[in-house]
């Protein structure tokens, strides 16, 4: 098993995180589904699973908002994929996730960190 | 979220890419072909799923579920196309007779008058003893003009007719005398020409009409230039200042053609005591009917007081309008809206119990649906679904029936009495009429969509399931079936009943003692123009002319001659009293007829005493008059009439009479009332130019009709000759018989439905209990029990259902046909002859219907009904 870390070790997405990481994900440049579960699961170094048809429907979703776009075309290995890019609607969007998601977690850090302090930091 | 950008097939192949790019890489990896595409579909999960998700994203999911619904009930309906018709009938059936009904008690009871403001329009009236509304004087109606403050306005109205003399002959007329201002009242305004000038309607005012719309098309095939033109009527030329509107219609005028100012009276209508003119008024703003009866009552007294009127105890009588427009229909027209919903009740409750039964027999797929995943709710959708279909598809023949009916019966209604009743015009499919029908449907559908779903509710899959169709029928369904089937059979008893007691109302109303034989009777009404017939020499030798012709045709008997023909009404009245005895001033009124010596023999009325009249009695012999038994018995009680005089106002001359006969009394009114009292004059001391020629034929009278036209225009083509009828068709087709008529046959009609379907859904029941009870039946058998026992098995509980149906519908006949009291002559609400008729007829129907079942169920073979299993 090559690139499949132990299932067990994996964490299933938080309800409204996966939106923010296919935006973040398609800042680099145009990708197609494939590309971006793969792309999650490299980057959170196996950690993150993704449901391939969330990950769909989350796509879906974030096209009819218009904030990401798709078009078919050609991968780098001459398939055809459907390959989608970041709109400038989609990149405020990925602005205010973010600023919003930090803010989140300082907040999560600020109370979980007080006891976390002393055990892991030291 | 209704739009569907993005195809599910173009999300199909966005998987199918994923899974080869995933593949691929997993190739690059280092796996084989088959295992990095294994890997591939394992990593995706479920694609079904995930396609499924995605269809079911922006889809209008219920609208897509409905589609389904509707798809699948059309096929089940198909599936069954017995119980699909059967269905859709009686829906049909119900609604069409219900909404139809309601069409016209809605343009009859419901729709306002075609007129202005027509709750403020009353009609206003003296009352009498005789009669609640008793027609005005025309002295007393100018000063109840004069004195009243509660109406704005007050008219009157006088029915009359005339010759109409064209160039192509003569022809009897109808018209109506109004007061000036009776157009304004009403709020009518003429299409073209002008309203009566005021000053027109004074005596002695120019002679000028309206005419009706259909004077305007028939006679002057509506060309605008009428209004001026002249119109001859008794010899006299009135100018037509205008046409009235073509919805203009005034039922107490009947189907009058021309509308003249009330300017020229004869001497008696100038006479206080004279009383032929009905009024109207419009009350004033705020003022009520109660509040302007109680100012004309005191008026009406404080008149009669002042003028010294003896004899009658006068009042005033204000009611609306249409009151006496439609007061005649309305008891008719409420049964038969009763009986139509009774109807609908039991189509109702068939319709009910098919789909109960049907649904029953569905039990198994419900059950299998269920436990394939379907949800309660959606099971519901689906029956939900199917009842709408279904009472939309019979809501929907209904109508159509509905609006059959409506037109059918429109046109049944005879014309002379359909112009008594303008509101059939406006009976058809109208705001009102779809209204009620809605209602009606939206009824139907309740009914279609929640019975089903009723039993849903109770459903247990697994019992259901293991259940399947054997055992025996459900207690819920057995309970509510045998309950259904009780109301329809109350519902019928009580329609047979009303139907059983209007029809011997009917039966008595024309088997009532007529004092003559109508059979073979030929009659018709002759107008001899004044101009050629002007004295007593030429209207007397006319008289003898058509006698004597006629009489020598072959084919007939006799002939007679008569100002009135009898059975229409207690009118042309006349006011006698009696030389020698004291006159208090008693308002002894009597029927009085001018008949020639050959009528009353003609008639076949039996003379009782004294002698008929002869040629003799004519204008140079005494005054001779021949009276009935209910006058001899009323005024001469204990004596013999013989011989004995009667006094009157001939003419407005004072006149006596010998009486020189008696006869039995001859019915002149209508047949639902008492004879009155009656006096015959003969015709040829009272010469009259319009009278009525009554035939006895040797062979059926209405052949003989044409010949009789024709023998009277070879003496004199002048004749205006009208209402060819005979005597029978002419008693039947008054108003009386046609009211009591039409209410039996209607009543009878729904009534043979309501026990065709009461009937149909008793053995629906028994059948289905019998095929549920199969298996019960065979063990019994296989044990020992009798064939005998089976059919008592059966038929009793056929019995007990018809008994309970029976007595409760009994019971609620009596009550029924209490409210339809004043439709039945002759015969008491719970006539016992009709009350057992009914319950025999009920009862042998029913037995024949669950007859059938048990024979079935008696027949069964217990081996088979055991290995069924």
């Amino acid at each position: 098993m090559p690139s499949q870390a132990n299932p067990d070790d994996r964490i299933a997405l938080l309800q409204g995180t996966l939106d923010l990481l296919i935006l973040k994900t398609l800042v680099l440049g145009s990708c197609h589904g494939q590309g971006v579960a793969r792309s999650i699961q490299r980057q959170s170094e196996e950690v993150f699973f993704v449901d391939h048809g969330s990950l769909y429907l989350a796509l879906q979703r974030l096209e009819d908002k218009k904030w990401i776009s798709a078009k078919w075309g050609v991968s780098e290995n001459n398939r055809k994929a459907r390959f989608y890019s970041l709109t400038a609607k989609g990149s405020e969007q990925l602005v205010q996730k973010t600023s919003e998601w930090e803010r989140l977690t300082r907040a999560m850090g600020l109370i979980l960190g007080s006891t976390r302090a002393n055990s892991e930091e030291a | 979220m209704f739009k569907r950008t993005r195809s599910t097939d173009d999300f199909a192949e966005e998987i199918k890419a994923h899974l080869e790019l995933e593949a691929e890489e997993l190739r690059r990896e280092g796996l084989s072909d088959d295992e990095a595409r294994r890997r591939a579909y394992i990593a995706f999960g479920n694609v079904g799923a995930a396609q499924e998700r995605f269809y079911l994203r922006d889809r209008m999911v219920w609208f897509d579920n409905r589609m389904r619904d509707i798809r699948f009930a059309i096929r089940q309906l198909i599936k069954n196309p017995g119980f699909t018709t059967t269905a859709i009938l009686v829906l049909a059936l119900g609604i069409g007779a219900s909404v139809a009904t309601f069409g016209f008690v809605d343009a009859a009871l419901l729709e306002t008058l075609p007129y202005t403001n027509p709750s403020q329009l009353m009609s206003v009236n003296e009352s009498s003893d005789e009669s609640p509304r008793w027609p005005l004087s025309y002295p007393d109606y100018l000063d109840w003009q004069r004195m009243n403050h509660s109406f704005s306005s007050l008219d009157v109205y006088n029915n009359t007719g005339y010759i109409l003399n064209t160039s192509s002959g003569a022809e009897p007329v109808q018209a109506e005398r109004v007061s000036g201002g009776f157009f304004q009242t009403l709020g009518v305004q003429p299409m073209l020409g002008r309203d009566f000038y005021p000053g027109e309607n004074r005596p002695g005012g120019p002679n000028v009409l309206l005419l009706s719309y259909g004077a305007w098309l028939h006679r002057f095939g509506a060309r605008s230039d009428a209004v001026g033109q002249t119109v001859d009527l008794d010899d006299r030329a009135f100018t037509v200042i205008g046409v009235l509107p073509r919805g203009f219609s005034f039922a107490p005028a009947g189907s009058a053609e021309f509308w003249v100012p009330l300017n020229s009276f004869s001497d008696h209508e100038k006479m206080r005591g004279f009383y032929t003119f009905w009024g109207i008024g419009r009350l004033r703003p705020g003022v009520t009917a109660q509040a302007a009866l109680a100012e004309m009552n005191p008026i009406a007294k404080q008149l009669q007081r002042q003028y010294g009127i003896t004899g009658l105890d006068l009042s005033a009588n204000v009611v609306p309008l249409t009151e006496v427009i439609v007061g005649d229909v309305r008891p008719i027209l409420l049964t038969l809206l009763g009986g139509a919903i009774l109807l609908l009740l039991i189509a109702y409750v068939n319709v009910g119990s098919l789909v109960l039964v049907r649904s029953e027999s569905r039990r198994r797929e419900v059950a299998i649906r269920g436990a394939l995943g379907a949800t309660q709710a959606r099971l519901a959708e689906q029956f939900v679904t199917e009842g709408l279909l279904l009472g939309l598809l019979g809501s929907l023949a209904g109508m159509m029936v509905a609006a059959g009916i409506m037109k059918l019966l429109g046109s049944l209604v005879p014309k002379g009495m359909a112009s008594k009743m303008p509101f059939l015009g406006d009976v058809g499919l109208n705001p009102h009429t779809v209204a009620f029908g809605a209602a009606v449907a939206t009824l139907a559908v309740l009914l279609l969509a929640v019975t089903p779903t009723l039993r849903l509710s109770s459903l247990k899959v697994r019992e259901e399931m293991a259940d399947g169709d054997r055992g025996s029928g459900t207690r819920l369904w057995r309970r509510l079936g045998a309950n259904l089937v009780v109301v329809e059979l109350v519902i019928a008893v009580v329609l047979l009943a009303g139907a059983g007691l209007l029809g011997r109302s009917l039966y008595r109303l024309l088997h009532v003692p007529l004092g003559f034989d109508p059979n073979h009777l030929a009659t018709m009404s002759v107008m001899a123009p004044g101009t050629t017939y002007k004295n007593d020499e030429q209207v007397i030798g006319l008289y003898r002319e058509i006698v004597g012709r006629l009489s020598s045709l072959p084919g007939l008997k006799t002939a007679g001659l008569t100002s009135m023909l009898p059975v229409q009404c207690n009118c042309a009245t006349d006011r006698i009293h009696f030389p020698g005895r004291p006159d208090h001033g008693e308002h002894n009124e009597v029927d009085e007829r001018h008949v020639s010596p050959g009528y009353l023999p003609t008639l076949k009325a039996a003379l009782l005493r004294g002698r008929y009249f002869t040629e003799a009695d004519d204008p140079s012999h005494p005054r001779v008059a021949v009276i009935n038994q209910a006058l001899a018995r009323k005024y001469f009680p204990n004596q013999d009439p013989i011989g004995q005089r009667i006094a009157n106002d001939e003419s407005g001359r004072p006149s006596v009479w010998e009486i020189v006969g008696v006869v039995d009394d001859v019915r002149e009114g209508p047949l639902d009332v008492e004879s009155w009292p009656a006096e015959y004059f003969p015709i040829n001391q009272t010469r009259q130019n319009g009278f009525s020629l009554v035939v006895r034929t040797s062979q059926d009278a209405g052949s003989m009709l044409p010949v009789l036209v024709n023998t009277l225009h070879q003496i004199d083509p002048n004749l205006a000759i009208s209402n060819e009828t005979t005597m029978t068709g002419k008693i039947g087709a008054t108003q009386a018989a046609l009211l009591h008529r039409s209410s039996a046959w209607l009543v009878g009609g729904f009534a043979a439905i309501a026990l065709i379907l009461g009937v149909v859904g008793l053995y629906g029941v028994i059948a289905y209990s019998v095929s549920q009870r199969t298996r019960e039946i065979g063990v019994r058998m296989a044990l020992g029990a009798q064939r005998s026992s089976v059919y008592t098995l059966v038929m009793r509980q056929a019995g007990w259902l018809t008994a309970t149906g029976l007595t409760i519908g009994l019971i609620c006949s009596v009550g029924s046909s209490l409210l339809i009291r004043s439709l039945l002559f002759g015969v008491e609400a719970w006539d016992a002859l009709t009350l057992s008729l009914v319950a025999l007829l009920l009862a042998a129907a029913s037995m024949t219907a669950s007859f059938l079942p048990a024979r079935r169920a008696a027949s069964v073979n217990p081996v088979e009904a055991l290995r069924a299993e």
